[in-house]
């Protein structure tokens, strides 16, 4: 195996830390307004995210970082050519991050409900604009010989990837569901989880419906040698088996199946890709790939270093946050920051 | 209206804007640490209500600074696709190895810092500061090692059509870095010390009783850390300023407004500077101070600006090679200017802190609370010099400013974003400002209201 295939394989750990870790955090911003009505359930809801949001979002910043890195013109085509829907992006990520410090800096009913939809809307872009990028990603755009997408913001918001996004959006939202149902407790936690068993009937429908489209939309299931039907069915149990536990009030069996089928559908995505990182729809010699988009080989095995010391590093020191605070919290806790 | 400028104008805005922040999020991470540390050693308990006092107002400074530093991330290939194409095999190594090695740390202890108190052992929860405020120092010096690539490229081979990495370890030993990175760090301990120092000045003056052993304590500790960072962050400037004169020669000249080639060579004080005429059209002069700053003698020869563009014509093909002048000039002014004047706050602070004589001194007092602003200023002034000395490469002898733009994006995409940033921003820094202040003048003796 070359240092390329290792970095495909390591910006796919990347994506799917991102999405599993931050994929819970933007649930729970986008259930706040629906399951916690009082002050204090709505405390209660962000502060479970509370101690690891921050952490969490490295996670994009690092996959950045990374793809910059080791694939410098994936990087380069993606971000300028993807322009004004990564600024919407940007600009949600800005206003959800300081709504966690400032909301309850003031205790001013009108403050505080102006941050509760600011993170509701600062979860809900990135939701759907990443579902839309990736679901870009897999049909295809039209780069040229020069590597460089020069359509613009219209040809993205093709039927195809707004689907994709919804259906993304629909993944986070039971993601976070499952999320504060290992994290509350009392009526407030029964509350997310009558609204989050309605939410996955839905989900279900648009993701079966979404994968037939990406059958015959892409070539994302059928991509000789490295497809991506095996995840996409692993991924589709996992989507049933939530609604299954969920029915059974198993939290954590139901947390699982949830991060499952975020981690499986990034894993799809990728290895539906593989080698490529970006499908020219012009011609597919324009496409780029792990060798015609990456960094020399001496600089990949710098960053290979780095990785396979801090990495492992991370996923320790993050895991035990998670233990630190594992604790359920409920409106009448006390330990709360935000 | 040219992408060029746009994309300079708004990485100039986000990148300005997001180091008003940053600065303060080191020098508040390490005196925050340093605080605990006396809090754990000691065992009494007004170090850590400290702790948590000035920590309140640091966690709402590093909020504004995380999510502006997600613009930065991405910046390089929203608009300067070109720049990430020809150095991505060197540039993003660092940004790399900053969001595994620092990012994460940082990140991932500040949650358990603020969540924590009662959840760690007392040590523990120490741990988790000096984590904050290592992982922040940390990622300072990767993006200073990115940064010091375009001031100074080494450890690299052209080819491929780009800027390829040869040698990691001269890029990480790049003299540039092991200037810049501790004149950035020590900055950022002024800063810190200035604005607890500020805030404890208008509270001694509040002359409330219960809270004057809180904050004489606060003034004391800050004012000490504030002469440190004041004093080292000029003497890393001077040796940056002799550092500069070999390796950036147009950009000292352009700091200092220097046309001519004289030996030995005056230093200007204030002068009015015309770029197109290419003189100073009047000016104030100390004869061979200039030399003397620079080579350490009274009799070196110093290259003047018109001297040194022909230099580069001869190198690099014909075209002007002369930073903005009137700017770098300006910059430096400031810069300096400041910094001898917060060395000499941050000493009669220090001086007056013997037997607490500044608590009586209203004047000095009340000078102290806007000098808060003063490190803030001379930062943006020296990173105002560093970037804009550059011109016209983004990365010096390598890749111009021109060439490195996102060939994708329309001029009417750009004014979408720089406004956007300009309004968000400037919402953000208004109510970011007025809660810092808001905690920064609460009272230490009263009780917590929900969640404040």
């Amino acid at each position: 195996m070359d240092l390329n295939i290792l970095w495909f394989i390591l910006l796919t750990v990347l994506f799917s830390g991102f999405f599993f870790l931050e994929g819970f955090d933007y649930g729970v911003g986008m259930l706040l307004p629906f399951v916690a009505k009082t002050d204090n359930e709505r405390r209660a809801v962000i502060n479970t995210i509370g101690p690891v949001w921050d952490g969490n979002e490295v996670w994009m910043i690092t996959a950045g970082g990374a793809m910059f890195a080791a694939f410098p013109h994936m990087y380069a085509t993606l971000f300028s050519g993807f322009y004004v829907a990564l600024i919407f992006m940007l600009i949600g990520l800005i206003i959800r991050g300081v709504a966690f410090e400032f909301r309850s800096k003031r205790d001013d009913p009108a403050w505080r409900s102006s941050w509760d939809w600011a993170i509701y809307y600062g979860s809900l872009l990135p939701a759907l604009l990443w579902g839309v990028a990736v679901a870009n990603l897999m049909r295809g755009v039209a780069i040229g010989s020069d590597l460089n997408y020069y359509g613009g913001l219209a040809p993205l918001l093709n039927p195809y990837s707004m689907f994709g996004g919804v259906v993304f959006l629909g993944l986070f939202l039971i993601h976070g569901a499952s999320f504060l149902g290992i994290k509350l407790e009392g009526d407030l936690k029964d509350r997310v989880k009558k609204l989050s068993g309605k939410i996955w009937i839905a989900v279900v429908i648009l993701t079966v419906l979404f994968l037939v489209w990406t059958y015959f939309a892409t070539d994302i299931l059928n991509n000789p040698g490295y497809d991506g039907m095996i995840p996409a069915i692993l991924a589709a149990i996992a989507l049933l088996a939530y609604g299954w536990f969920h029915r059974q009030d198993k939290e954590g069996l139901t947390f699982i199946c949830g991060g499952l089928v975020i981690i499986l559908t990034t894993v799809m995505v990728f290895s539906g890709l593989f080698p490529r990182l970006m499908i020219s729809t012009l011609d597919p010699t324009y496409s780029l790939t792990i060798y015609n988009a990456s960094s020399s080989p001496y600089t990949l095995k710098v960053i290979t270093i780095v990785a396979v010391i801090f990495l492992p590093l991370v996923l320790a020191y993050q895991g035990w946050t998670y233990w630190i605070f594992r604790k359920r919290l409920s409106p009448d806790s006390l330990d709360l920051h935000y | 209206m040219d992408p060029v400028i746009l994309s300079r104008w708004q990485f100039a805005m986000t990148t300005i804007f997001h180091f008003f922040f940053v600065p303060v999020t080191l020098g508040l991470a390490l005196f925050l640490a340093i605080l605990e540390t006396k809090y754990v050693t000691s065992g009494e308990e007004i170090y850590k209500k400290m702790t948590k006092f000035w920590g309140k107002i640091f966690l709402i400074n590093f909020a504004v600074g995380i999510v502006t530093g997600i613009v930065q991330e991405f910046h390089f290939g929203l608009n300067w696709s070109e720049y990430a194409r020809f150095m991505g095999d060197i540039f993003g190594a660092p940004l790399a190895i900053e969001g595994l090695m620092a990012f994460f740390l940082e990140s991932t202890f500040i949650g358990v810092w603020i969540f924590g108190w009662n959840k760690l052992s007392k040590k523990g929860h120490l741990a988790a500061a000096w984590m904050v405020a290592i992982g922040s120092n940390l990622s300072s010096l990767w993006i200073l090692v990115a940064n010091s690539f375009m001031q100074n490229p080494v450890g690299y081979a052209v080819r491929n059509g780009r800027a390829e990495m040869t040698n990691f370890w001269a890029l990480l030993g790049n003299p540039n870095v092991w200037h810049q990175f501790p004149h950035v760090v020590t900055a950022g301990i002024s800063v810190g010390g200035f604005l607890i120092l500020s805030f404890s000045a208008w509270h001694l003056l509040k002359n409330k009783s219960e809270n004057n052993e809180f904050f004489k304590r606060s003034f004391k500790w800050a004012a000490t850390y504030a002469l440190i960072g004041s004093i080292l962050v000029g003497l890393i400037g001077h040796a940056q300023g002799q550092y500069l004169a070999k390796s950036q020669p147009l950009k000292i000249a352009a700091m200092e407004g220097h046309w001519e080639t004289e030996q030995p060579a005056s230093f200007s004080v204030i002068g009015i500077v015309n770029q197109e005429k290419q003189e100073n059209t009047w000016e104030i002069k100390i004869p061979k101070f200039l030399s003397l700053m620079l080579f350490n003698d009274l009799t070196s020869e110093f290259k003047g600006l018109i001297d040194l563009n022909a230099e580069e014509v001869a190198k690099y093909g014909p075209g002007n090679y002369i930073p903005p002048v009137l700017i770098s000039y300006w910059s430096s002014r400031t810069m300096i200017g400041i910094g001898l004047l917060m060395v000499l706050l941050a000493g009669l602070a220090v001086l007056w802190s013997r037997k607490d004589k500044f608590v009586d001194l209203k004047w000095f007092l009340k000078i102290l609370v806007p000098a808060g602003l003063l490190p803030t200023i001379a930062i943006t002034a020296g990173w105002i010099i560093a970037e804009t000395g550059r011109w016209p490469w983004i990365v010096h002898g390598l890749q111009k400013i021109e060439d490195a733009v996102s060939p994708t994006i329309t001029p009417g995409n750009i004014i979408f974003s720089l406004v956007s940033f300009l309004v968000l921003y400037s919402i953000l820094g208004f109510i970011g400002v007025k809660l810092m202040v808001k905690y920064g003048t609460n009272d230490p003796a009263a009780g917590e209201g929900k969640g404040e």
